[in-house]
């Protein structure tokens, strides 16, 4: 599963940022995910957007939590900081490090077991505390690390790795961030890259709580009766290789459509996604609006995608606290001490 | 007939109350009083776990020789609250006092005939007085302080001059408060015998103290060591502490131009999320900390074993209470010692400060933000109920201009350029500490990724055996480092040597002083050792080589610094032993006193005084 490393020389053609970096600039360590794994599509589109807006990259913290979407912040933007924190709680640690330096960009990398399941408490408060970072799920319906049992985001009556279906109401995270306060909600897919690059950088501009689910499939767990490519029938189907741990290798999903349209898309597990991409015409700073759009899209057996919710003037949580300007981290002791004289008032009062 | 108590400044007196009625601060007021007269007095809120309706209780230990510990029985007690009298005047020593509002009768069947009675119709007195029921139930606390003043002395001048600090800038209330404690005086005057044999008198035995909780002082600490981003979760006994971060950082940590925070505060959603926000700040380079209790030390398991691992500063306070699970949450232990210790799975074990005074809970908050980024890891200040909600008489804080925050080895981007290679947890000089790098510091170098997966010393992930092992090694090292820079222990042994010796720490001590002179006089003479920090330092082992046999103080059921003492020292168990208390109040000496001299009795131990003629 891991590729050779590419040699980091520049290609002389490789078009230059302001900064005059090429994306190979941008890029991290070589990925360890599944061939064809939707993550990867999202890292590409991460180290794209990045070199687009021409961000420095060490002035990008990345934070995970835990799950193969979670590991992906080893595999862009290789001259950031990074920290894979624990399952479910990457929420509070970036809330932590945003607070001691407001100075950085945040991105933050989640799961849909990670975000959805185990951090969903922690995914509501950073939402209402609007920390000013981006944070994106690799929406895949399952847990991809521990071997495909569903998430809270799997539509009820898709069939599981052992086929048994699911039977509970799926959380829509964005749904979810809009009604709780976000100020900038969009939906894409991994592989649609002219819609997800250009929704990652307006996300990485918005200075406030961005949050983008990006449905990014898992190649790994696929287990449709009917598919060639399901777990099951490639083991069936693959005598000399009958072991249970095999992967099937499979290719990148990518679409393109335009906006207003509506795009079938064939997932690894067989079933279909129908994704609506909303209209040049649609009004994201309505919140009701895109609340009420995304019920009757859902009611309709499709996704809207797209840019679903701007708030165009957002405030943060250090605009919330009233923090001085520049890093907390970097006060030292003339700013942060109030000196012994100070420390007498303070024993004066206590006798 | 027994004969009355007679001390002068050395009693017990104890308010019974009911929750909610406004009792926290006459009682508070009638402690102060004595600090300001100069009397030492230990103050002790024994409150229920609710917020109005339930019996509450105020004890008060004066004591002009400085034992501050709780000591057994009451010798007046004020029993405001007629639901409990039968509990109240059983508590009574015999030729004690016991004063209650006389508008209904002192229950027959209850009566003592070793107690004396003192009749105050309070509810009667301020009838006429204060129109307003609201303000009658708040005046009548003031009521039973002003008789108080009569009946033990205590200097007019004194109360009046709190009411008057205390309403400042609400001059209204003065003239009604000062009036409530008249009429209170009034009637001791003119009905009672005052003063009582119990009674106070002016000395000099607080001198420069100050009088204040250990959650206040903790919190001042965090503030003067310059921490800027505080997360915690509301539990009892540690909300005061974060609220008062709060409550002086917005005073004293604003740009005095733009009227902006030098600070962060927020309170989290739970626990877990609260030490998350401290690693994360800490991560950054942020000093942070969070305050909790047992259930929330709990909760913080999987992230303390990330920060240790990972190598993240971060700094918890764990003001104890009574466990296990929501025990007794508003009851005093030393419960989660071992949970502190060994927090998260794994092999993980973490550095704890362990204060016994405001004082020290101030010093080692300072202390324990620069431990955590010297170390690299989670610094727990172990505290409980008792050192943090209630006041003490403590040495005043002081601060030296001078001292610079130790912000431990961190490379900026000069240092970056400087150095020929770097690995985040390469150990260059084997104190087991690698260099850290920040976030944002250098376009090209320093970047590197924190995980609580094992990695190499270049911080890349390995699922080598062999490179796993050498990390965990490391970080053995670097807790041999811990053991030489926390707080040592402090040792009081006479010249001559003796065979026995006594361990304890916290909120044991100030019984202590009192046990030993009680055991001493019995012909029983011990060296004691004040533990002060975990991992234990050379000096602690030392101490017990020293002595045949020791014995463990602490206030849980099942000897936890003791096992701590054991595992860590690999000592023989029948060298350590234990001496417990764990039922939720503060630990009086006379516990101590007794089981000490039960095991000399039983060991056949010989005393000093069989030996040295
Ligand atoms: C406290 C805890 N419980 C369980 C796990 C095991 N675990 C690792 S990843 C994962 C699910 C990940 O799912 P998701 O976030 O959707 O990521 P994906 O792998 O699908 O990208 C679980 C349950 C863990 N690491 N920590
Ligand atoms: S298991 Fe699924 S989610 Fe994980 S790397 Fe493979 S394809 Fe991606
Ligand atoms: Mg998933």
């Amino acid at each position: 599963m891991t590729y050779v490393a590419k040699p980091r020389t520049h290609h002389p053609k490789l078009p230059r940022n302001e900064l005059g970096l090429t994306r190979r600039d941008y890029e991290g360590a070589v990925s360890t995910l599944c061939a064809g794994c939707g993550h990867d599509s999202v890292s590409a589109a991460i180290i794209q957007a990045c070199h687009e807006l021409s961000i420095p990259a060490h002035r990008v913290a990345k934070l995970s939590g835990i799950g193969c979407s979670s590991k992906t912040p080893t595999y862009f933007l290789g001259k950031s900081h990074g920290f894979n924190s624990v399952h479910g709680r990457m929420p509070s640690v970036a809330t932590g490090a945003n607070m001691a330096n407001r100075e950085l960009y945040y991105i933050g990398i989640s799961g849909d077991g990670d975000t959805a399941s185990i951090g969903l408490g922690q995914f509501a408060h950073i939402v209402r505390r609007r920390i000013n970072m981006t944070y994106v799920v690799d929406n895949n319906g399952t847990y991809g690390l521990t071997k495909g049992q569903f998430s809270a985001t799997n539509d009820k009556g898709s069939t599981s790795k052992k086929g048994a279906p699911n039977l509970y109401e799926p959380i829509d995270l964005a749904m979810m961030a809009i009604q709780i306060g976000a100020t900038f909600v969009a939906r894409s897919f991994s592989g649609d890259k002219a819609q997800l690059v250009p929704l990652l950088k307006a996300a990485l501009k918005h200075e406030g709580f961005a949050f983008l689910d990006v449905i990014s499939p898992c190649v790994a767990f696929n287990n449709h009766n009917g598919s060639t490519k399901s777990y099951d029938y490639v083991r069936a189907h693959t005598e000399a290789m009958a072991v249970a741990d095999l992967i099937p290798i499979h290719d990148e999903i990518r679409i393109d459509y335009a906006p207003g349209t509506v795009e079938d898309v064939a997932m690894p597990d067989g079933s279909t996604l129908r994704l609506h991409k909303l209209h040049g015409d649609y009004d994201p700073r309505d919140r009701v609006g895109a609340m009420d759009t995304l019920m009757r899209r859902a009611q309709a057996g499709e996704i809207a995608t797209g840019l679903l919710y701007l708030d165009d003037d957002p405030s943060d949580c250090h605009e919330i606290l009233n923090t001085v300007d520049g890093p907390l981290a970097s006060l030292g002791e003339a700013e942060l001490c109030p000196g012994s004289q100070r420390l007498e008032d303070i024993n004066a009062a206590f006798r | 007939m027994t004969v009355p108590i007679q001390a002068v400044n050395d009693f017990v007196i104890k308010f019974a109350n009911v929750n909610g009625s406004g009792s926290a601060s006459a009682n508070g007021m009638f402690a102060k009083a004595l600090f300001r007269m100069g009397i030492p007095c230990a103050p002790r809120n024994i409150f229920p776990s609710n917020i109005q309706g339930l019996p509450t209780w105020f004890e008060v230990r004066v004591s002009e020789a400085g034992y501050l510990g709780r000591r057994e029985g009451v010798d007046l007690m004020v029993a405001m609250n007629a639901e409990t009298y039968a509990q109240d005047v059983a508590e009574v020593r015999p030729g004690g006092f016991l004063l209650y509002d006389s508008t209904k009768p002192f229950p027959k069947t209850l009566r003592r005939d070793d107690v004396s009675l003192i009749g105050v119709p309070i509810a009667e007195l301020i009838l006429g007085e204060f129109p307003d029921p609201k303000q009658r139930q708040l005046f009548k606390n003031i009521v039973y302080v002003g008789a108080l003043a009569e009946l033990l002395e205590i200097e007019w001048a004194v109360l009046t001059g709190m009411i008057e600090e205390q309403f400042k800038g609400k001059e209204k209330l003065i003239g009604p408060n000062v009036r409530a404690l008249e009429i209170g005086r009034g009637y001791a005057r003119d009905y009672l015998q005052a003063p009582l044999p119990i009674r106070v008198a002016r000395c000099d035995g607080v001198g420069d103290s100050i009088l204040i909780d250990g959650n206040t002082a903790a919190a001042l600490g965090f503030l003067w060591g310059g921490a800027t981003v505080a997360a915690w979760y509301p539990i009892t006994p540690s909300t005061s502490l974060a609220e008062a971060f709060e409550l002086h950082a917005g005073r004293l940590r604003r740009d005095d131009a733009s009227k902006r925070n030098r600070f962060a505060v927020l309170q989290a959603e739970d626990e877990l999320s609260a030490i998350g926000m401290v690693i994360g700040a800490g991560w950054n380079g942020a000093r942070s900390f969070t305050a909790t209790s047992g259930p929330g030390l709990s909760l913080m398991q999987e992230f303390l074993g990330l920060a240790y691992f990972a190598e993240i500063p971060a700094v918890l306070v764990d003001v104890q209470r009574a466990g296990p699970s929501t025990g007794m949450p508003t009851r005093t232990q030393q419960s989660d010692l071992l949970l502190g210790a060994y927090a998260s799975h794994g092999d993980t074990k973490h550095v704890m400060l362990l204060p016994s005074t405001p004082k020290e809970c101030f010093d080692f908050a300072v202390e324990a933000l620069d431990l955590a980024e010297r170390l690299q890891t989670p610094i727990l200040m172990m505290t409980d109920l008792d050192l943090g909600m209630n006041d003490h008489i403590s040495l005043p804080f002081r601060w030296d201009d001078a001292r610079c925050y130790d912000r431990g080895k961190v490379l900026d981007a000069d240092g970056l350029d400087a150095v020929e290679k770097w690995g985040r947890y390469l150990d260059l000089d084997g104190d087991g500490i690698g260099w850290r790098t920040l976030p944002g510091t250098h376009p090209e170098k320093g970047s590197f990724f924190t995980r609580g997966t094992s990695r190499d010393e270049y911080a890349k992930y390995t699922e080598s055996g062999e490179v796993y092992q050498r990390n965990m090694e490391r970080l053995e090292r670097k807790w041999a480092t811990a053991a030489t820079l926390v707080p040592k222990a402090e040792i009081r042994e006479g010249s001559k040597p003796k065979a026995c010796g006594i361990i304890y720490y916290g909120t044991s001590e100030p019984p202590m002083a009192e046990a030993l002179l009680a055991l001493k006089r019995q012909g029983i003479e011990l060296d004691a050792m004040r533990i002060r920090a975990f991992p234990f330092g050379a000096e602690v082992y030392d101490f017990i080589g020293r002595h045949e046999t020791v014995f463990v103080v602490e206030q849980n059921r099942d000897g936890q610094l003791r096992s701590l003492l054991i595992i860590e020292g690999d000592l023989d168990p029948a060298s350590l032993v234990p001496v417990l208390h764990y039922d939720g109040m503060p630990l009086p000496a006379q516990v101590v006193e007794r089981h000490v001299a039960e095991y000399f009795a039983a060991h056949r131990k010989p005393r000093l005084s069989e030996v040295t003629p």
